[in-house]
């Protein structure tokens, strides 16, 4: 499972860039992930913030 | 909103808003949709840039110039400095801008040309026709997806740009080819005023660097960058930033964050579909060893605006006529993208130690009148074995 945090989530949209699946949409101030999501972590990798977790 | 125009044009940062400009001022019947409510904001961005290479678009004002700089100061890990001077041009750095403003200022010079310009307006997927892009799907205002046709489509939709893969143009990053960052707009502090700073090594910035950009006032960006690769729990970004802006400006007020990320791939391989161009960071025109984007987008926007104007009154929008855009950046600053990735490739590969080395070789020279292509010639030639790989690209 993933996990936004959107308290700590700064929307700058770096996360999208990365998913291999284009599972990430930006939407204003919040990230939405569709459940074509693969878990790769990618996004959770390089979030400047660490706004992202992949949850086993 | 009309349901057809000439050319639509997707995200109105600097790429977009010069496309749409250009092609408006060439008798285009162009709109451009920006996702956000607010356009320029929020910033993602040091604002740094070359004056030559804005003033070629935009009559310089005083209220998106927070400051104005002479040269930057590069630090090795030992905190031995290099200057260089911003005379000689090629650097990223004359002009600390006003993001917010900036972009606006953008935004409404495309729409005084008669661009259409429409915010909160969000492109959801590409309208495609017999291998053709033919325009958009969009929210408007949070309202029900509509179709919005147009002979061409430009992708300028910034990092996490979409248009690109919805026309079969996979811009997907590699982490490590992505610099994430985190800034600080520190207020109160004594620093230069007329002059960029950059600190590399382990400590401050791992694969990265720091970068402290004034903006007028005792107020500065102070910002991290560091590979995506390279980006661990406890080290973000962030992390970094924090425990060098707490021992570094102990007294300073933190008034703004700004988080992002840079696309550092180097230029992708195709930039055109039929009915389809990609310009700015949407098409991973920034440069991966500076992390410079703005002046890349707005020449790439308005090679893009003429090309589309010139396809669209010729009634041939394939992929093969709207290559003269693809060849056209390339020709302007392709060169320079590959080079700074080489560099780039090089450096992050080079330890604290080999970075001291560097700077001392060239300690005491004269970097007054120089600038980063000048001192990167200097140092491959002061230090011909580690810079052995970049000899062929610079000397
Ligand atoms: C931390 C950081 C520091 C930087 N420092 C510098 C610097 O000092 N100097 C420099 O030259 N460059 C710098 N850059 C790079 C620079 O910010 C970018 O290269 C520049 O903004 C690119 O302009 P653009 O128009 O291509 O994209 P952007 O400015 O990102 O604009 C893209 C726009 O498209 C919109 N959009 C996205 N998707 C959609 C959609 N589906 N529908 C509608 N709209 C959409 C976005 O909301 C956005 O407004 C920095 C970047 C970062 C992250
Ligand atoms: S990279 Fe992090 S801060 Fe940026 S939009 Fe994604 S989750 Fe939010
Ligand atoms: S975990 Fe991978 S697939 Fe899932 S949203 Fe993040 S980057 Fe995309």
């Amino acid at each position: 499972m993933i996990s936004v945090n959107r308290y700590k989530c700064g929307y700058c949209g770096a996360c999208v860039s990365v998913c291999p699946v284009g599972a990430i949409e930006l939407i204003e101030t919040w990230i939405e992930i569709a459940d074509t999501c693969n878990e790769c972590g990618a996004c959770a990798r390089i979030c400047p913030i660490g706004a992202i977790e992949v949850l086993a | 909103m009309r349901d057809k125009y000439d050319i639509i044009v997707v995200g109105a940062g600097p790429a977009g808003s010069i496309t749409a400009k250009t092609a408006a001022m060439r008798g285009c019947n162009v709109l451009m949709i920006e996702k956000r409510q607010e356009i320029g904001d929020p910033v993602r961005c040091a604002e740094g840039v070359a004056k030559l290479r804005i003033k070629k678009y935009i009559e310089p004002d005083e209220r998106w110039i927070a400051a104005e700089v002479m040269g930057s100061r590069i630090f090795a890990p030992d905190g031995t400095g290099v200057e260089l001077s911003e005379d000689v041009s090629g650097s990223e750095v004359g002009y600390v801008l006003e993001r917010k403003l900036f972009d606006r200022a953008l935004a409404d010079a495309a729409a005084l040309a008669g661009a259409e310009v429409q915010v909160k307006t969000r492109a959801t997927g590409l309208i495609m026709e017999d291998g053709y892009v033919k325009g958009i799907t969009a929210m408007h205002l949070g309202c029900e997806e509509v179709e919005i046709r147009s002979d061409i489509v430009i992708g300028a939709d910034g990092i996490e740009s979409k248009i690109g893969r919805w026309a079969g143009i996979d811009t997907t990053l590699k982490p490590s080819c992505v610099n994430t960052c985190a800034q600080f707009l520190v207020a109160d502090i004594d620093i230069a005023q007329d002059r960029c700073e950059f600190h590399l090594g382990s400590a401050v910035a791992p694969s990265g660097y720091l970068w402290v950009f004034p903006k007028g006032n005792r107020c500065a960006n102070v910002g991290i960058g560091v590979g995506g690769n390279t980006c661990n729990p406890g080290k973000r970004p962030i992390d970094l930033l924090q425990d060098f802006v707490r021992t570094r400006y102990p007294d300073g007020k933190i008034i703004e964050l700004v988080v992002g990320g840079e696309p550092a791939s180097g230029p992708i391989e195709r930039t055109v579909a039929n009915g389809l161009m990609l310009v700015g960071d949407a098409a991973r025109q920034v440069d991966p060893l500076t992390g410079g984007g703005i002046a890349n987008a707005m020449d790439a926007g308005s090679i893009a605006g003429d090309v589309a104007a010139d396809a669209i009154s010729e009634g041939d929008v394939s992929e093969a006529r709207l290559q003269e855009y693809d060849a056209g950046w390339r020709d302007e600053f392709g060169k320079r993208l590959d080079r700074s990735l080489a560099v780039k490739d090089r450096f992050v590969t080079l330890t604290d130690d080999d970075l001291n080395k560097l700077a001392h070789s060239v300690e005491g020279l004269d970097f007054a009148t120089m600038d980063l292509f000048g001192l990167l010639v200097t140092l491959i030639k002061k230090n011909p074995k580690s810079l052995w790989s970049l000899r062929k690209m610079f000397v």
